[in-house]
C-alpha cells in the first residue's frame, strides 16, 4: 500500500484504523487492507483521495465497499473531503492477501487462495478446518465470484476456497 | 491521457470498445437467461458466475468509454437501439425455443459451443489488448484475463466432455458447431473501422487473430479427432456494421424495461 505525503504518521495510523474496519460484505471476517485492495491513499486532510482495487469486475459488493468506506472516514474528524476510486492497474492478485488476511479467512471456513503456479496443473488447497491436502475440487465456481467449492475427504468437510488470481493466468 | 490521442485514433479507440462492450453485454445476458434452467444445480451456479464476470467486463469497457465523452455506461448499456449496436449477431441469437418464462427449450448443446468459441476468440483478442497502445485498454485485459482463464476452463470441460460422449450429445454438437460457424466471421472481425484501429496499433489486424483462433481450436479438435473446417460466415447478418436481427431487438427490449421506467434512477 502506497501513502502520498499529505499525512503525518499519526494521521496514517488513525485511517488505518477505520480502513481495518471496512469488511467484504460477503466475508465479513476479512478488511479491505487484508485483502490487498486499498492501493494509495493520497491527498491531504482537505481533500483525501482513497484509490482502490477490485477483485473480480463483476463483483456486486464493490459499491457496497466504496459507501463503507466513506461512512467510515466521515468518523475521522479532520477530513474534509473524501473520495474513492476504482483502479484497474496495477491488478489485483491473490498474493496481494496479507498473511492475517489469510488467518482471517480460515476462520471464515474459507481456505486462502492457493500461493502455488496454477499454470503448472491442479491447485493444491488445505482444509480451514483440519489442514488435510486431502480435498477434491466441486466446483471453480462458487456462491460469489472470487470462490471455489470443495471437499475434504480427511474430515468429510464442504468448504470454499478464494480462487486464485496472477497475472500469468 | 485522451489528449494524446489525434481525432482518427479516438474514433477508432471508440469504435473497438464499443464491439467489447456490447459483445460481453449481450453474450452475458443470454447466459443469464439461463438461470435455473441449466442442466444441473453446480452448472447452475458456474454459469450465473461466469455470466456476472461477463456483465462485469462489459461494465467496465462503457466506462471507458463514459470517460471518453460517450453518455454514461448505464445509458449505453440499455438505452441504445438495436442498430447502434456492435455486438456480433452470433451473440445475439435467442437460447433456442421458448421464451424464459413460458416453456424454455433453449438449446445446451448451441450454448456450450457458443461460449466455448466466444472464450476462445475473446482470449485471443485479449493477449492482443495486453499490448495495445491505449493503455487503459491494455490495462483492462490484464485484469479480464485472469477470469476469462476459469470461463475457458469451464466451457472446455463441456466442449470435449460431450463431443466424447459419442450417440446424441454429439449429434447435437456437431449440428451446433456449423451454426455457430456459419455466424463467426462477425466474431473476429473489426467492423468498418478495421484499419484505423489495426493502424493506431489497439490491436493485431483480422487476419492474425483468425490465424491464433484456427490454431488453439485446431488442437483441441485434433484430440477430439474431429475434422476442423474453420470456414466462417456471416449468415445473419453483421453486427459489426449495425445489421442485427429481431432477437435483439426483443432483448434489448426485456433488459431495458425496468432503466426506461425511470432513466434517471440511480442503481
Ligand atoms: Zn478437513
Amino acid at each position: 500500500m502506497n501513502w502520498g505525503n499529505g499525512f503525518t504518521k499519526g494521521e496514517q495510523n488513525q485511517l488505518l484504523d477505520v480502513l481495518h474496519k471496512v469488511k467484504d460484505p460477503e466475508i465479513d471476517s476479512v478488511s479491505i487492507i487484508e485483502l490487498g485492495m486499498v492501493e494509495k491513499i493520497d491527498g491531504d486532510k482537505q481533500v483525501i483521495h482513497i484509490y482502490l482495487l477490485p477483485t473480480f469486475m463483476g463483483c456486486p459488493a464493490l459499491d457496497i465497499i466504496k459507501s463503507t468506506v466513506l461512512k467510515a472516514l466521515a468518523s475521522i474528524e479532520w477530513i474534509q473531503h473524501a473520495n474513492v476510486y476504482y483502479l484497474n492497474d496495477p491488478p489485483w492478485t491473490s498474493d496481494r492477501v496479507t498473511p492475517e488476511g489469510r488467518e482471517r479467512l480460515k476462520e471464515f471456513g474459507i481456505a486462502p487462495p492457493p500461493k502455488i503456479d496454477v499454470m503448472k496443473g491442479g491447485w493444491e488447497v488445505s482444509c480451514p478446518y483440519c489442514d488435510s491436502l486431502y480435498t477434491t475440487m466441486e466446483n471453480l465456481f462458487g456462491p460469489t465470484a472470487c470462490r471455489s467449492i470443495l471437499y475434504c475427504k480427511s474430515c468429510k468437510n464442504p468448504f470454499e476456497a478464494m480462487k486464485p488470481l496472477s497475472t500469468l493466468m | 491521457m485522451n489528449e494524446l490521442l489525434s481525432t482518427e485514433e479516438k474514433r477508432a479507440v471508440i469504435e473497438l470498445l464499443y464491439q467489447l462492450a456490447d459483445d460481453d453485454f449481450i453474450i452475458s445476458y443470454r447466459g443469464s437467461e439461463w438461470l435455473g434452467l441449466a442442466p444441473h444445480i453446480e452448472e447452475d451456479v458456474a454459469f450465473s458466475s461466469i455470466s456476472q464476470d461477463t456483465m462485469g467486463h462489459a461494465a467496465m469497457y462503457y466506462q471507458l468509454l463514459e470517460e471518453l465523452g460517450e453518455k454514461d455506461r448505464d445509458y449505453l448499456s440499455h438505452a441504445r437501439k438495436s442498430n447502434e449496436r456492435k455486438n456480433a449477431v452470433l451473440l445475439e441469437l435467442v437460447n433456442g425455443e421458448g421464451h424464459y418464462l413460458h416453456e424454455p427449450r433453449y438449446d445446451w448443446a448451441f450454448t456450450v459451443v457458443r461460449h466455448y468459441y466466444y472464450s476462445q476468440a475473446k482470449k485471443v483478442k485479449i493477449e492482443s489488448l495486453k499490448q495495445s497502445s491505449y493503455p487503459p485498454l491494455a490495462a483492462a485485459a490484464v485484469k479480464i484475463s485472469m477470469e476469462l482463464h476459469y470461463h475457458l476452463m469451464h466451457w472446455t470441460v463441456w466442449f470435449t466432455q460431450l463431443l466424447n460422449a459419442g450417440g446424441e450429445a454429439k449429434k447435437r454438437m456437431l449440428k451446433a458447431i456449423a451454426k455457430v460457424e456459419a455466424e463467426f466471421e462477425d466474431v473476429l472481425s473489426l467492423g468498418p473501422l478495421s484499419k484505423e484501429i489495426v493502424k493506431a496499433q489497439l490491436i493485431e489486424e483480422e487476419s492474425r487473430l483468425l490465424l491464433s483462433f484456427h490454431a488453439n481450436i485446431n488442437a483441441v479438435f485434433n484430440d477430439l479427432s474431429i475434422p476442423y473446417k474453420g470456414e466462417f460466415t456471416s449468415l445473419s447478418g453483421r453486427g459489426r456494421f449495425g445489421e442485427h436481427t429481431e432477437d435483439l431487438s426483443e432483448a434489448l427490449n426485456t433488459l431495458g424495461e425496468v432503466y426506461h421506467s425511470d432513466p434517471g434512477a440511480v442503481w
